[in-house]
């Protein structure tokens, strides 16, 4: 039930990527200012945006698992803030390097959506030791489903305390996105949304099919080994072999 | 025969608060704990500055840093005495509400961390605080760290009870804690500033008491509906 229809989406994936970053080269105007450093805005921006969805459909996904107790949503959290961690880190390193670009500095405490995102993302590298340091599976889940609907409401409060800080003390001459954008660069700029938001579901799908096959492999083996086989202990959700569809 | 006798939640919250307070009483331990840890750290804040006077930026965020950082250490102790001496499974077995639990621990750490502030306050004037604030300036800082207060009370209480039943307890909480209290930090220490300023008769800008005030409410609300999954067990 995980593992199908990866490949078409994989494909749809390759090609939205390909021809979206192919818009952002080639059809957006290149910055009267900044040159072709501008264009790093393609990536990055979309990645920040992905992220942060990524968080609050976490939180989603862990209020449908608080309420139903079903471990398929805590899987489902767990690999929407998984794969959103990774894209963070991918949004803060060439949030970095724009910034070294075209200010001259790896970081800039003024730049009010940059130290938001740095705040979400300390805030979400908890996630996993906290789940780490809870042993009874059950109760790991249900801890990070809350620690996850919480962190998933503090992404918009945390956004909007941070930007009020700033807005007051220094114009906000640095905006990333929106406003200074030219129609060109709107149709590039939102074809790069949509993309890297299909590569985050096909991640998500890929992570999902993953950790699946791994406990209906570990539910296989303990059928011919017998129960000695551990379940061992991981900051990864753990479905029990009841939980687990009949192998068909 | 009749119906099962429930005991309301004012009632519940009553009874838990008074046992908070009352072991806080018998047996002080919170309260001197995070007093002595905040004047050591005005100390340490002296030498690691290297300043004899603070004014303005400076001393709203040493005074609010302090807090938070001694908020924390309660933070960590406030469900200890639940969790080993069998509180919670107490709370289990009783008829009632369990977010009676939740609201009676917030408005316990609401009070401890009042107390504190009683002596922290006075504490940092004396040793730290260049300029003295009128007694204008002064009401408009109780009320900013009244507002902070509930905020750090509520984080506090949710993280704490998220905490403590994980192997690494202190470890955990102040690392879940400190970033979800980063917009508290801020409206706490930009809103205190000008009070704190050598220049006089400044004036609280009316964005921070309100960002802090939809801080409190949203994550107020968040947390008494949450807070019920981390106890059934």
């Amino acid at each position: 039930m995980y593992g199908t229809r990866l490949r078409p989406l994989s494909t749809a994936t390759v090609f939205a990527l390909l021809g979206a970053f192919a818009l952002a080269a080639w059809y957006a105007p290149m910055d009267a200012d900044q040159g072709f450093t501008q264009k790093i805005i393609y990536v990055h921006v979309p990645l920040a945006i992905v992220t942060l969805c990524g968080f609050v459909f976490g939180g989603i996904m862990a209020i449908k698992h608080l309420r139903t107790r079903d471990p398929r949503y805590d899987l489902r959290s767990y690999t929407a803030i998984h794969v959103a961690q990774i894209f963070g880190v991918g949004a803060l390193i060439t949030g970095m390097i724009w910034a070294r670009a075209s200010w001259g500095v790896w970081w800039e405490w003024r730049e009010a959506t940059l130290v938001s995102f740095l705040i979400v993302f300390l805030l979400f590298a908890t996630y996993q030791p906290l789940r780490f340091s809870i042993e009874d599976p059950e109760r790991q889940a249900r801890y990070a489903s809350v620690f996850a609907v919480t962190a998933g409401a503090f992404v918009p409060v945390n956004f909007l305390a941070v930007r009020l800080a700033d807005a007051y003390i220094h114009p906000r001459v640095l905006t990333t996105s929106g406003s200074g954008l030219t129609a060109e660069m709107s149709v590039a700029f939102f074809a790069c949304v949509a993309a890297m938001a299909l590569f985050y579901v096909t991640m998500w799908r890929f992570e999902l099919a993953h950790k699946h096959t791994r406990f209906q492999l570990r539910a296989l083996r303990r059928k011919l080994g017998g129960d000695e086989i551990a379940y061992g202990r991981s900051a990864a959700p753990q479905m029990l072999d009841s939980d687990l569809p009949a192998p068909s | 025969m009749s119906a099962p006798r429930t005991t309301s939640t004012r009632a519940a919250v009553g009874a838990l608060l008074r046992k908070e307070l009352l072991l806080e009483r018998k047996v002080p331990q919170l309260i001197p704990a995070m007093a002595l840890f905040s004047v050591v750290t005005f100390v340490v804040f002296h030498f690691g500055l290297q300043r004899r006077v603070l004014e303005g930026e400076l001393a709203a965020g040493v005074l609010s840093v302090t807090l938070l950082f001694a908020a924390m250490l309660g933070a960590n102790r406030l469900f200890v005495a639940d969790k080993e001496e069998g509180g919670f499974d107490a709370l289990l077995l009783a008829p009632v509400d369990r977010t009676a639990l939740f609201i009676a621990k917030v408005i316990a750490f609401l009070a401890f961390l009042v107390l504190l502030e009683i002596v922290m306050v006075p504490a940092f004037a004396i040793l730290l605080l260049g300029p003295t604030p009128s007694a204008a300036e002064l009401a408009q800082l109780v009320a900013m760290l009244a507002l902070a207060d509930i905020g750090i009370a509520i984080i506090g209480t949710l993280v704490g009870a998220l905490s403590i039943q994980t192997r690494a307890r202190d470890l955990i909480l102040p690392l879940i804690a400190l970033p979800l209290l980063v917009p508290v930090i801020i409206c706490l220490a930009r809103g205190i500033a000008p009070l704190l300023a050598d220049t006089g008769a400044a004036t609280l800008a009316g964005r921070w008491p309100a960002v802090l005030g939809l801080y409190d409410l949203i994550f107020g609300l968040l947390a008494y509906a949450v807070f019920d999954f981390l106890l059934d067990d």
